[in-house]
């Protein structure tokens, strides 16, 4: 079997997922539950004393976590919610800042075969609620803080029978449908009930946003757990005397599969901060923790070279030992800068919320090609496909589009009510990505860009027409487009084009109250950065808006075919 | 610039946080409260936060000085919008 030493080729020789399942101890048709994996399963084999999670909140509020404290509290937990009525494939919402109810919740939620719904704690009303609704969720488990969002549309949610607010203050009343819950006044649960969940059962339901329509939920299941086991073992490179930082928010998937079920199913200790974003701020937690495996994302990357290189000599990183990046593509300053800094590449990682674990790949063993994507991971086939024929390209250097060959374990099973966007998602037996590269003649990748309209801004997700349609509901805005525009930090951001309704003037007060009103609605993300006034939007003749022309512009880029743009 | 005006500018700037970022309404921050490191403006709310200083009070913030540290308290916004008040 090869060892964390081997390289890259001797990983890829007879390859076969069962080397994750065998170290799982997972047999085929047997019980898998990623709940009991990441904890149970974990103080069975010897380690419940050890540390799981060291939380800081801001304030220099601190706690800690064993892996018997998070088997208890998933127990405590799932036995709450099971006690209210929840049963297995309930979707059960967790709206959270990254407090370590969030992470042991996710654990007792999996345990009573419930399906866990993340969302990002940013969202606005109209984000949530249109999530809420499409996963008909049953419960939200949240703070005191997010309340008045939820109180907000639980009126046009009919299907939401609990809010379960985590940091109740008793002396104020509960609304309709709130109960309290506290993990620290509960009285832990030593035994429970495991669901017994099988492979292709439920777990975890992720949001994410396409070009057009409403947010698809992504449905995974409990068998992921083989992909996001091994890939956290080979190219995160997690061992056992690892302290682990992994920055992304559980409201999106990296923040689950290598913030939750990776590190946890290897029996990592993980570190969280939950405050915002400082140079300082990182750099003393690294040093405080000592931390040894860094798993972060290109914006943050950018903004720690944005701070410089100065305040990283007021700290001790001596400790970090690897370092990866995932949510955008990382360039070639930012791997040369890490390693100049670190004394390490950040390494790139390539992956969706739809493949649930990492696909193409830098990692230890391989020889690393400063803003390249890597190679896919033993027993992915990954392509890149002509975008007429849906064949692989074989020549080096040719873009064509990113594509999988179905069937690692960890691949979404459904779009959450969505079946037909779901198999729009396969060509010719190709799982299609979304996202365009070239390979060079050594088998690497390299990233170009999407394939659709959707825009990455710090490597999230965002649609324009849910923007678009959220903007037309603002009363001043008669029609909008929206695409996005170049930036230093987050690689791209929302720009927003506009036309106003007659009796509205444009000024820039107008322009801010349109930026607040999209950030309370959607989320600070979807907000646009910068709002332009037109007196038309660029259209075909049959109507349509010309949103490519507005992109090209904003980008520099030649636009093309004009032929059907819209005469006066 | 006159004790009073600034006294004003600080009381603006920080009913304006209140109002617009803060989701708590239990919670109370003041002239020094960390903003941006506490999580209560995030990076992206951040320039919703610079475009109102820039119409409010009628000035223009370079972007290199439109920072995480400069903007981190009501205190350190209204030390840097002074800077650029005629």
């Amino acid at each position: 079997m090869p060892d964390i030493f081997s390289t890259y080729e001797e990983r890829l020789k007879d390859f076969d997922w069962s080397i994750s399942a065998n170290e799982l101890e997972y047999r085929e048709g047997q019980i898998i539950n990623i709940g009991w994996y990441c904890s149970d399963r974990i103080c069975l084999k010897g380690k419940a004393d050890k540390i799981a999670l060291f939380y800081e909140g801001f304030g220099g509020i601190e706690k800690k976590y064993t892996f018997n404290d998070i088997r208890l509290a998933g127990n405590t937990i799932g036995t709450f919610l099971r006690n209210l009525g929840i049963k297995n494939e309930d979707r059960v919402c967790l709206f959270m800042d990254r407090i370590p109810e969030l992470y042991l919740s996710f654990l007792g939620i999996l345990k009573i075969g419930a399906i866990v719904q993340p969302l990002f704690s940013a969202f606005g009303d109209e984000s949530l609620f249109v999530r809420l609704e499409n996963a008909q969720t049953r419960a939200i488990i949240t703070q005191r803080k997010h309340l008045p969002k939820v109180r907000k549309i639980l009126d046009r949610l009919p299907h939401l029978e609990f809010i379960i607010i985590v940091d109740h203050t008793k002396t104020k009343p509960l609304g309709n449908k709130e109960v309290a819950f506290s993990l620290e006044e509960s009285e832990p649960v030593e035994t429970m009930e495991i669901f017994p969940t099988f492979a292709e059962s439920p777990s975890v339901l992720h949001y994410t946003s396409g070009t057009t329509g409403q947010p698809k939920g992504v449905k995974h299941v409990h068998y992921s757990i083989i992909s996001q086991y091994l890939t956290s073992k080979w190219v995160l490179d997690l061992r056992d005397v690892d302290i682990y930082w992994c920055t992304a928010d559980p409201g999106w998937v990296t923040g689950t599969s290598y913030g939750i079920i990776g590190p946890w199913s290897l029996g990592i200790t993980q570190c969280v901060l939950d405050t915002g974003f400082s140079a300082q701020a990182w750099y003393r937690f690294i040093e405080k923790y000592r931390i040894t495996m860094w798993y972060s994302a290109p914006t943050a990357i950018r903004s720690l070279m944005k701070a410089g290189n100065e305040i990283i000599k007021d700290f001790d990183l001596s400790s970090l030992r690897h370092l990866a990046s995932v949510g955008e593509p990382l360039n070639s300053e930012a791997v040369i800068w890490s390693e100049k800094i670190f004394g390490k590449p950040f390494l790139d990682t390539f992956w969706q919320t739809e493949t649930g674990s990492i696909m193409i790949t830098n990692f230890p063993g391989m020889k690393v090609k400063p803003g390249s994507m890597g190679k896919p991971f033993p027993g992915i086939i990954g392509v890149v496909l002509d975008p007429r024929t849906y064949q692989p390209i074989t020549e080096p250097g040719k873009i064509g589009l990113i594509a999988f060959k179905p069937g690692w374990p960890s691949m979404m099973r459904s779009y959450w009510n969505n079946e037909e966007k779901y198999m729009e998602k396969f060509v010719n037996g190709w799982y299609l990505s979304g996202d365009k590269a070239s390979i060079d003649i050594e088998g690497y990748f390299w990233f170009v860009g999407r394939d659709d309209d959707v825009i990455n801004t710090a490597g999230h997700l965002v649609s324009p027409f849910e923007v678009e349609s959220a903007l037309l509901e603002h009363p001043a805005v008669g029609e909008s487009a929206v695409t996005s525009k170049p930036d230093e930090v987050n690689m791209e951001v929302v720009k927003a084009f506009i036309t106003l309704k007659p009796g509205f003037t444009a000024s820039p007060d107008l322009e801010l109250e349109i930026m607040n009103f999209i950030r309370k609605k959607l989320s600070p993300l979807a907000m646009p950065q910068d709002i332009e006034y037109m007196e038309k939007l660029p259209k075909t003749r049959s109507g349509k808006i010309m949103r490519r022309l507005l992109h090209a512009k904003e980008w520099g880029e030649d636009i093309g075919d004009i032929s059907t743009l819209e005469n006066d | 610039m006159e004790e009073k005006n600034l006294q004003e500018m600080k009381d603006l700037v920080l009913n304006y946080v209140i109002n617009e970022y803060l989701e708590d309404e239990d919670e109370t921050i003041t002239y020094d409260t960390p903003l941006i490191s506490s999580g209560y403006v995030d990076s992206f709310s951040m320039v919703s936060l610079l475009v109102f200083l820039e119409n409010k009070f009628k000035i223009k913030i370079p972007p290199s000085k439109a920072t995480p540290e400069a903007f981190d308290s009501v205190n350190n916004i209204v030390a840097l919008v002074s800077m650029y008040l005629k």
